[in-house]
């Protein structure tokens, strides 16, 4: 009942729906970075939406079972075989135990999630198994997942699976209906603090610079100039927050955001669009566009409903087998 | 001094400000109306974040139904009318309650203290009178932030004010009492910093086994005492025992 890392990939965090309540105290909401894909894992798999999942970022990690289990990858259009044999991904996968599970490159995006049927056992730390990097607590002891690491599985109720397999079926991991490739579009709603020219924002494309990470996606581009140069007492900031730093270049905050910080806040991208952002690999581009508060439930609203929608029909595939 | 004003933060929350400086009595007026709305605990909030003339309301509400939408308008109504009382209230805790500080050990000695002689020169003064300068503020955790329990201090003596590094450190440790511009703050856990480090106190000050995980909280008032580095050893071995 546990799955013991044999190489542990480049980032690989155990993440749940992240903490609420603790910003007063300093401590970020943490959690899943893009929650469309980490619900839709734990979905397959036959769990909570928010049950915890491993995040994995950009290269995978080559993981063995030490006992069967029914598993589901979603996002980053992961790359894994099992026993060697290429397994989909957006579809609920049989291991048996012993299987060795290679993750290898995230093709289509930076982020994919591994969710296991019954969940990771892991001691929640304030109410959360999230991994705090930052803070260095949650998770697995507040860090990455390294080589020799073993996680427990919370339920054993995969006996009787003896080989690899998956269903003749899957579902379109499809969040929103943006085309593939150019300009990923992020939607904002206006900040309090105004750039020079409010179509200066939205007039550019930007690109993801390298040092992006959980806490926030640093963009480089045209730099733009704030309406004015003074001096900003510190006050919250939230997942989403975009912030502009004096060189100019933006700063959209992620679910690792600190809690408050001074530069002004030229925007808010919407809920709806952060599985988009926690997408974006270094180099990506992205170009902003404004939003309005109802756009932007009627956005998060249209999400929730495929979700729902997608954990009926699993219901039902599952009455029927 | 009518400038408060109430704007949304992202989809979930509101920003309600009284001010935008760095100002005791502001900051006091922002803690008590902090107290106040979660003594009126609606049922829809989900908590309230203090800064330094600003507070966030967080509330915990479905956008995506219509008694949702409606609960959102009827919540920014009532903030908005807890904002008036807020500017115009007198302000409680102005007696000095000494029961109420919290003492912070700090030993000022040359290892934990790197940068207490640059501090020193800056101000024109000794070393022995900027230790004596720094323990005889008062001081208010104004907000916590940055990092988990990382207290932001209001207080400190104007004459003891030092720009921040030009370029941050890339490790600061656990414990550092530090001053940046008009701003004390104790670093929680060793991190990147580029505040002055002119101390460090061998007290944890976060630790998610506590009931509640920070030492210091939001409104609390701060004092510093000096110690010596075999306080400081004998005091750190206690805390990690």
């Amino acid at each position: 009942m546990s799955i013991e890392c044999l190489a542990p990939g480049v980032a690989t965090l155990l993440q749940d729906a992240g903490r609420t309540g603790l910003r007063r105290h300093g401590i970020a909401q943490g959690g899943a970075l893009d929650p469309w894909s980490f619900a839709l894992a734990n979905l397959l798999a036959g769990n909570p939406a928010g049950a915890p999942a491993l995040e994995i970022t950009l290269l995978g990690p080559r993981l063995r079972f030490h006992s069967a289990a029914r598993i589901a990858l979603c996002g980053g259009g992961i790359e894994a075989e099992a026993d060697g044999m290429p397994l989909p991904i957006s579809r609920p996968v049989d291991v048996p135990g012993g299987c060795v599970l290679r993750l290898g490159r995230c093709r289509e995006g930076a982020r994919a999630y591994l969710a296991v049927c019954g969940g990771f056992r892991v001691a929640p730390v304030l109410g959360s198994a999230s991994t705090d990097l930052r803070a260095g607590f949650g998770g697995i002891l507040g860090r990455p997942l390294r080589r020799g690491d073993r996680l427990d599985l919370a339920t054993d109720n995969a006996a009787g699976i003896a080989t690899v397999r998956f269903p003749g079926w899957w579902i379109d991991p499809a969040f929103d209906d943006q085309p593939r490739g150019g300009d990923r579009v992020v939607r904002l709603l206006p900040g309090s603090d105004a750039t020079t020219s409010p179509g200066t924002l939205f007039a550019r494309s930007w690109q993801v610079a390298p040092a992006s990470n959980r806490q926030g996606l640093r963009l480089l581009g045209d730099g733009i100039a704030a309406a004015d140069r003074k001096e900003r007492v510190s006050e919250p900031v939230v997942p989403g927050t975009v912030q502009l730093p004096p060189d100019g270049q933006p700063i959209v905050l992620l679910a690792d955001a600190q809690t408050h910080g001074g530069y002004p806040r030229i925007g808010h991208a919407i809920r709806a669009d952060w599985p988009a952002l926690a997408q974006l690999r270094p180099g990506d581009r992205l170009r902003f566009a404004p939003c309005t508060p109802e756009e932007a439930r009627a956005a998060l609203c249209r999400q929730r409903q495929r979700l729902h929608r997608i954990a009926l029909a699993l219901d039902a595939k599952r009455a029927l087998a | 001094m009518n400038e408060a004003t109430i704007e949304p933060l992202g989809e979930d929350a509101l920003l309600l400000r009284l001010g935008r400086e760095i100002d005791p009595a502001v900051n006091a007026r922002v803690h008590a109306l902090a107290r106040r709305i979660e003594a009126a605990r609606p049922p829809w909030l989900r908590e309230v974040v203090p800064a330094y003339a600003s507070l966030a309301v967080f509330l915990d509400i479905d956008p995506c139904t219509d008694a949702g939408v409606r609960a959102f308008a009827s919540a920014i109504e009532w903030l908005r009318r807890q904002l008036d009382p807020a500017l115009s209230a007198e302000l409680p805790g102005q007696a000095r309650d000494p029961a109420t500080i919290i003492e912070i050990p700090v030993c000022y000695g040359p290892a934990c203290a790197p940068d207490l002689d640059d501090l020193a020169a800056h101000a024109g003064l000794s070393r022995q009178e900027v230790v004596a300068l720094h323990c005889a503020g008062d001081y208010q955790v104004a907000m916590v932030g940055f990092a988990p329990g990382f207290p932001y201090l209001i207080g400190l003596d104007p004459r003891l004010a030092m720009p921040r590094l030009a370029s941050p450190r890339t490790h600061v440790p656990a414990g550092s009492v530090a001053i940046g511009g008009a701003q004390a703050g104790i670093y929680p856990r060793a991190s990147p910093g580029g505040w002055r480090l002119v101390g460090r106190t061998p007290l944890a000050l976060f630790d998610v086994s506590w009931p509640s995980p920070c030492l210091l909280a939001a409104g609390q008032r701060v004092r510093f005492r000096a110690i010596d580095e075999a306080a400081f050893e004998a005091l750190r071995a206690e805390a990690a025992a």
